[in-house]
């Protein structure tokens, strides 16, 4: 079986994604971000939910964490720390993937 | 049937990754507002006859089911109040000819799509065509690991087979999939190769789900309740895999509450942050709460919207919060916690919904019940009475006539 990249280490390469039974989406009967998967609604906080939004399986990690220090005018190292160690939290727990590749 | 539902979310509630679990204590969801996940069973129709099959002893028939426009009109509705999640379940969902459309419906609305299947109807077609509607994920229930026992437990001949091929579709379509493993006396030897199964079969979640006592169970206690020191290996034998398949395979593990010492806060608490709806449209507080007698229970075929019958009916509201409560839950320290366990279960044990869990240690009937449980675990009756739309048929020529 070719596997679905449980276990991933995530660097500034990677090119996470949410898989398939985890969905971000607003609830707007509560007004809040929800991840909604097995048996489970998380709520994400700001942070997460920004740092979710942009992945879309396409977008690297460094290419996030460029972005984030811009918007900021934080020092990238420190957002790079945080954006890993956020984005490794949410694959240990299966709410994170990394996008196939592309054979074409 | 998942028994794990209102209980989710320990493992993810470490406040440092951003993450909190919304139906935690105190939570909005937990103590106001609509459920964040519903069960809808869609049928009690089921090919198998499981003998701890979580539906009522008294089956809803296939002419009373609600339509498919009426189901319809239901996801819509429960969408629209902020329902999140909705668990097409059964009896045996794939036995609706319409459960694509329901699927598809649902994801029209914008709900996340659960399966709770016992998979021995699904062609590789069929899951096709629910995945391309939008099925956000797909529980299978598994009676053993091999099929001389999980077909008798099943009570149909090649189901586990079956199983093990809609599993192997379900990953095969990139399809989340939990294996779902109800555990008794019969069948808690094969713990261990059950979890390997479910590792083979690239599950990602397995729910050892031990068979909770009321309705079919109840009546079948005799021939699956465990001995304690089952259940002191089968809790062993999780928490190793547990610990050796981090990242690989998430376990959740249903004790059964005659061996513990503290109830269950089943459901989350009565009408907390959950409710089901039956095949004939009856909104319920859980899925086996129409065994208590005396209560009415509200349909969606009345006047009424689901969101009044959820915060206004005498059914949910008779057993809510912790007013109704008689000693010794009354006073207890620990009522807010476990809201005195399982009413059903009080019900059915002491005859009065409105009395302790027996399942508690400071329940007048707990010494009884556990002892009961205790001779019963070793006793060899073996027989089941398989569940039907007949009352139930016991199982002909000794332990393995499946």
């Amino acid at each position: 079986m070719a596997g679905r990249g449980r276990n991933i280490r995530v660097s500034e390469t990677s090119r996470p994604v949410l898989p398939r039974h985890a969905r971000l989406k607003f609830d707007e009967t509560r007004q809040v971000w929800v991840i909604l998967a097995p048996e489970r609604v998380l709520a994400p906080d700001d942070i997460a939910v920004e740092v979710l939004q942009l992945c879309d399986g396409v977008r690297s990690v460094a290419d996030m964490v460029d972005g984030l220090a811009a918007k900021y005018a934080a020092e990238r190292q420190a957002i790079a720390t945080d954006v890993i160690a956020m984005l490794q939290d949410l694959a240990d727990k299966g709410f994170l993937t990394e996008a196939r590749e592309k054979t074409s | 049937m998942s028994p794990t539902l209102s209980d989710a979310g320990i493992a993810a509630s470490d406040p440092h990754d951003g993450l909190a679990v919304l139906e935690a204590r105190g939570s909005t969801a937990e103590t106001f507002g609509i459920p964040l996940a519903v069960l809808a069973e869609l049928t009690h129709r089921c090919p198998l006859q499981c003998p701890y099959c979580s539906n009522p002893v008294e089956l809803d028939r296939g002419g009373s089911e609600l339509t498919t426009e009426e189901w319809k009109k239901v996801l819509t509705e429960l969408a629209q109040i902020g329902v999140l999640q909705i668990h097409f379940s059964g009896g045996e969902p794939t036995a609706r000819k319409d459960l694509v459309e329901l699927v598809r419906h649902a994801s029209d609305v914008g709900l996340y799509s659960n399966l709770i299947t016992s998979a021995v109807l699904l062609t590789r077609e069929k899951l096709v065509a629910l995945a391309d509607a939008g099925l956000c994920h797909v529980q299978i229930s598994f009676q053993g690991n091999e099929p001389m026992v999980a077909d008798r437990v099943a009570g149909l001949k090649n189901a586990h087979e079956k199983k093990i091929q809609v599993a192997r579709w379900t990953r095969e379509l990139d399809l989340p999939l939990t294996v779902n493993a109800v555990m008794h006396r019969q069948n808690l030897h094969q713990l261990s190769d059950v979890i390997e199964m479910a590792v083979d079969l690239d599950a990602d979640r397995l729910e050892v789900a031990n068979v909770q006592y009321y309705g079919w169970a109840l009546k079948n206690r005799a021939a699956l309740m465990p001995t304690l020191e089952q259940i002191e290996e089968a809790s062993r034998i999780v928490e190793e895999a547990a610990a050796r398949l981090k990242g690989i395979l998430a376990i959740d593990y249903v004790v059964p509450d005659y061996y513990s010492l503290r109830p269950k806060k089943c459901m989350g608490g009565w009408g907390r942050q959950f409710f089901n709806i039956s095949p004939a449209g009856k909104i319920l507080p859980c899925h086996a709460a129409e065994s208590v007698t005396g209560l009415e229970f509200e349909s969606v075929r009345s006047n009424h919207s689901i969101a009044w019958i959820w915060q206004n009916s005498e059914a949910f509201n008779r057993y809510r919060g912790t007013g109704w409560m008689k000693e010794p839950c009354k006073s207890c320290e620990f009522r807010e916690i476990d809201f005195g366990g399982c009413r059903c279960q009080a019900f059915a044990l002491t005859g009065d919904a409105g009395n302790t869990d027996p399942a508690c240690t400071l329940s007048p009937m707990h010494e009884t019940i556990f002892k009961q449980a205790e001779l019963e675990a070793a006793s060899d009756n073996n027989r089941f009475i398989y569940r039907n739309f007949a009352g139930g048929t016991p199982e002909s020529g000794g332990d393995h006539g499946a």
